[in-house]
Order: C-alpha cells, then structure tokens, then sequence
C-alpha cells in the first residue's frame, strides 16, 4: 500500500493532477486575497475591455472585462469556490452511497445483495440526461439541487465497482484468518476490506470530482445553478456565448480553466488506478 | 425461435417503457409548488381556478390522477404546455425531427470517422503512426461534448466564421417545408441552396456530438480489429496473398464490428442525451433545447412529454442495437 501510493506521487499524470487541484483549492480558500478586483464590482466605464496585452488593455485587469466592467480574473477566481464545492461535496456524497451499499451487497450477500444489485440495474436504465432534467424539475434550480442530482445519479458507478472489488477481497487469506481469530463480521468489512478497496475508490471519486465539474457548469450554463450574482465558470462561459463578437474573452477564460480542471481530475484518477489497481499493476 | 425472441424483447421494452411513465408520473406529483398557481391570472375566481385544474386533471386522488393521466396518453392526448400554451403533442412534432437529424447525422459522422481512424490504426500497427494515432484519440476523448461545442463556436463561429453560429436555416430560407425533416426534404426535392445551409447550421453541432463518439468507436474497433488480426484465418487469407488493406476491410472488419455495433448503441443513447445541452449552445430549435425551457418554467406537462419521448428513443435503440448484433452474428442468430 504504502509502497504503490509513492509510486502513484511519481506518476506524471498524478503530479499534473494534484497540483492544479491544489492551486485551485488555495485560489479558492483565499479568493478575496489573491483576486486583484471585486468579482462583482460592476463599471460601465471599463466595459469590454481585452486582456492584458492587447491594445486597449486597461492595467490591473488581466484577462479583460466583461459587458458590465467586471474583472474576467477575479470571476475567474471566485468561480473556482462554486466549482471545488460541488466537486467535493457531491462526488463525497455519491461515494458515501455508493460505498455502504456496494460493501454490504458485496460482503453479507444473499438478499441485501439481491436487493442492491436489482435497484443498480433499474437506476442505470434510466439515463441520466432524463433523470437529472426530471430532479432540476422536481427540487427546483440552486446549487443544493445540482449536487442532490449528481449524487442521486452517480452512487451506482461506485456501488458497482466496491461490490465486484468486496467480493475479491472476502475471498482472500487474510479475511480467513481474521475471521478465525474470530473477528465480528462488521469488524472484518470496516476495518480490513475497506481500506483494501479504499485505492479504487480514491481514483474513483477524482474520476467523478471531474464529472461533478463539468455537469455544474452545463447546469450554470443554462441557468440551473446557483443564483446568477455569484460567479461560476458555466455563468461565466454563458454571458460570453452571448456577447461573443464584442469579447471573445469572457468565454475563452472560464473554458480553459473547466478544461483544465477536468482534465486535472481525470488524469489524477486515472493516475491513480493505474498506480493503485492491483489488477492493472500486473 | 428468431420472432419469439424480438417479441419477447418488445413485450420487456414496453414494461420498461411503463416503467419510465409512473417514475414521471410520480415524480411530476410531488414537486413543490402548484403549477395551477403559477398560471392563473391575478385576481381569478375560485371557480376558474378549479376549472383549470381540472382542465389538467389535477383533482382527484393520486389514483384516480394516474388512470385519467394514462387513459389520456393512450390515446395520444399529452396534455397542453402550461409555457407555450399549446397542445405537447404538436409541440413534440414539431421539434423531435429536428433532434433525430441532428443525432443520426453525428451518428453517422462518427461511425465513418471513428471506422476509419480504427482501420487506418490497424494498417499501421507496429510503426511510429500508431502510438501518435492513439495519443490523438485520446485527447478527443478526454474533451466532453460541452467544451468541445464552445471551443468549435470560438474558432469556426467567431475567429474563422465558417459555419453558422445559431439556429436551424436562415429564416430566408426556412419558406414551404412540407415536413419538418429540413435536410431529409431538401434533398429529396432537390434544393441544393436549402440543403447546404441546413446542412451548414448542423456543422458545428454534428462535430461536438460526433467528436468524442468517433474516438471511442476508433478505440474499441481498433482493439477488436487488431484481436483479430493475430487469428489464424487471418494468416491463411495472408498466405493467399491478401493485401493488408483487403485483409482488414474483408476478414478482420467483418468479425470485429459485432462488439462496436453493441457499445455504438449505448453511446448513442449518452449522445441523444448530449443533444440536450449542445442544441442549446447553438440555439438549434430540437426537443433538447426545449426540454431546457420546460424545465426552466417548470412547464409539467411539457416535461412529461419530453421524458416519454426520450425515454421511448432510448428503448427503441436498444432493441435496434440488440436485433443489429443478433443478425451480424451467427453464433446468437442459431440461439
């Protein structure tokens, strides 16, 4: 275990991961000290102005301005705290679901595990564009309703994988011999299978911290987010669709920095399996 | 034996359709908020506002609210949109073949792109183009749909403006469709200026679709392609003299493309979900982009339509998906 994690930290991709991730997270913690403008500030004056570098460019706003005068970084910046939130507490959530069910269908079996994997089979039938329209509908826009439906949809990926992975683990020799020692069947799930699934399931919460990103976005893009005073990459890139002849700008830096971030995600989870997976270790 | 299993597979497709309909049914029933409220106009009666919800069929118990409710769609009745104030049936006509265009042409533009990328792989296989082959493709991949449509409206919209950036035709255009199939009736009846501006319009949108879809079917193809390629019939059609090229496209293409056809199924059905939020980015006028405004104004029945419509193209591809395999594959065509 402890050997694979220092291999995984050697990995390019997890490097490139995890250290985007952890400027974002510094960015986001300590926005109103690194932004160089308030995000809401609005000046008809400095309407539309391009990033620095380009003729017109007014000092102190890097990337430009959008219609309203407001700086493109500072929003940029701001964004993050909305986009890091969402990740966190929605991939967490449906990793929590996911998790105790798939460590129970996978350990006690039977028909707790019939139960699970019948409801698995009905939930992904469902696809999720028709599902998380129906939730929006239901809950209503916010951001309370955007991480509900990320984690109501998503729970299965993971109940699938920590099931198939509980039942590898329940066949091998050190749960025979903690069983023999006459360890509770409870104590043997939570204190030595889960840490043994615990790498696949690290690589698959930054797989669906990346997912969590994208679908706030597309949900702030249309409007299904949070409230539009607060700044989000998808409110972002949404009031630069709208004014894409008079500043290219306001789009391009909200669409870079999702990219980015969804890639950072990607690669540090599928860094991580590659590193962690005993399987593909092989 | 070949018709008992198609029905068999309908009989399931139709329980699973009824499936989708109660969760809509249900799901639609306990959303806070009255829809009626949000209609009415200030200062109605309490006369009018019971006339309106039973207008809708919102008295009642929740039993006798479902037997109304699917007595009604049986008999293709889906009620009226509480936004647009027209009958979600229409509205449905309307709007689907607009989606069902869009997604069959990225269906189609995927499947040649990614059949050909995969082909191309597997001609190359062991030099120096496969691994910049595979590192191209997995950049495609890594890109979902949603950046992809923005980055596409920024560099062929507004930096090279070659392609439309929004809508369907130009409204100068859009005169006597008899259908709402434009690029289907275009060319049949031959109006090539028609044709090549909605063809033009579905650019942008059928390469944000199509992108990622073609990466994947180049990648799976590519594996099942190159499976194939170390059998030993493939290494007596080589001893015959076969070149390369007729070796992949006769021998190998005709037992790989079974499990591509089976995984190009399910990610259409993630595609037709995609068209949701890419026909809004391009303002292209299907049902994706509506089903944003229903939600948006929390227009119910509209929603419900919606829902059904989609969750019944998604059964039908599936069964589609599951009849296509069966009939390319010998060993289930028997079973």
């Amino acid at each position: 275990m402890g050997r694979s994690f220092r291999a995984a930290l050697c990995d390019p991709k997890v490097i490139f991961g995890c250290g985007f991730i952890l400027v974002l997270i510094v960015l986001a913690i300590f926005a109103p000290w690194i932004a160089p403008q308030d995000p809401l500030e609005q000046n008809l004056m400095l309407g539309t102005l391009p990033p620095a570098g380009f003729v017109d460019a007014e000092p102190g706003y890097w990337f430009g301005t959008d219609d309203l005068g407001r700086d493109v970084l500072s929003r940029l910046i701001y964004g993050s705290r909305i986009a890091l939130t969402v990740a966190f507490i929605a991939a967490g959530l449906a990793a929590l679901v996911g998790t105790t069910l798939g460590l129970l269908a996978g350990w006690y079996r039977g028909w707790v595990e019939t139960v699970i994997t019948r409801l698995v089979d009905i939930w992904m039938a469902f696809p999720p564009v028709l599902l998380s329209t129906l939730l929006v509908a239901v809950f209503g826009s916010g951001l309370h309703s955007v991480i509900a439906a990320i984690a109501i949809i998503d729970w299965t990926r993971f109940c699938r994988v920590v099931r198939s992975e509980t039942m590898a683990q329940a066949s091998m020799d050190y749960v025979t011999a903690a069983r023999t020692i006459g360890f509770s069947r409870f104590r043997i799930l939570v204190s030595e299978i889960l840490p043994n699934v615990a790498p696949v399931l690290v690589a698959l919460v930054s797989l669906e911290m990346g997912i969590a990103v994208i679908v706030e976005a597309i949900l702030s893009f249309v409007g299904l987010s949070v409230s539009s005073d607060t700044p989000t990459w998808g409110g972002m890139i949404a009031q630069g669709r709208q004014i894409i002849y008079q500043g290219w700008w306001v789009m391009v830096a909200p669409l870079v920095m999702l990219l980015l971030t969804v890639l950072a995600f990607n690669q540090l989870g599928d860094g991580l399996r590659r590193a962690l997976d005993p399987m593909m270790r092989r | 034996m070949i018709a008992l299993s198609i029905l068999n597979r309908l009989w399931l497709a139709a329980i699973t359709l009824f499936g989708v309909g109660v969760v809509v049914f249900v799901l639609l029933r306990v959303v806070p908020g009255d829809p009626i409220a949000m209609m009415i106009s200030p200062g109605s009666t309490p006369e009018q506002i019971a006339r309106m919800r039973a207008h809708y069929g919102l008295d009642g118990g929740i039993g006798s609210q479902f037997w109304v409710w699917l007595k009604a769609l049986l008999t293709g009745d889906f009620g009226t949109s509480i936004s647009l104030r027209r009958n979600v049936l229409e509205l449905l006509g309307e709007r689907l073949p607009a989606t069902l265009e869009l997604a069959t042409a990225a269906l189609v533009f995927a499947a040649l792109l990614g059949g050909s990328v995969a082909i191309a792989g597997t001609m190359v296989r062991r030099t120096l183009l496969e691994p910049l082959i595979d590192a191209v493709n997995g950049t495609v991949l890594a890109v979902p749909d949603f950046v992809w449509a923005l980055a596409l409206v920024l560099v062929l919209g507004v930096f090279f403006p070659v392609f439309p950036l929004s809508g369907r035709i130009d409204p100068s255009l859009q005169a006597d469709f008899a259908t709402s199939f434009y690029l289907i009736e275009s060319l049949v009846r031959l109006r090539p200026a028609q044709f090549a501006d909605v063809a033009a319009h579905m650019a942008m949108p059928v390469l944000a679709l199509g992108l990622p879809l073609a990466a994947i079917i180049a990648r799976v193809l590519k594996e099942t392609l190159l499976e194939a390629m170390v059998q030993d019939y493939i290494l007596l059609a080589k001893l015959k003299g076969m070149s390369t090229l007729r070796l992949v496209l006769q021998e190998a293409l005709r037992n790989a493309v079974g499990p591509t056809i089976a995984l190009t199924g399910v990610q259409f059905t993630f595609l037709i979900g995609g068209t949701v939020i890419i026909e809004r980015i391009f303002a292209y006028p299907g049902i994706g982009n509506m089903a944003i405004d229903a939600v948006i104004n929390r227009d119910l029945p509209l929603i419900q339509g919606l829902v059904l419509v989609f969750g019944s193209l998604f059964i039908i591809i599936n069964v589609l998906v599951d009849m296509l395999v069966a009939a390319l594959n010998p060993r289930l065509r028997h079973g």
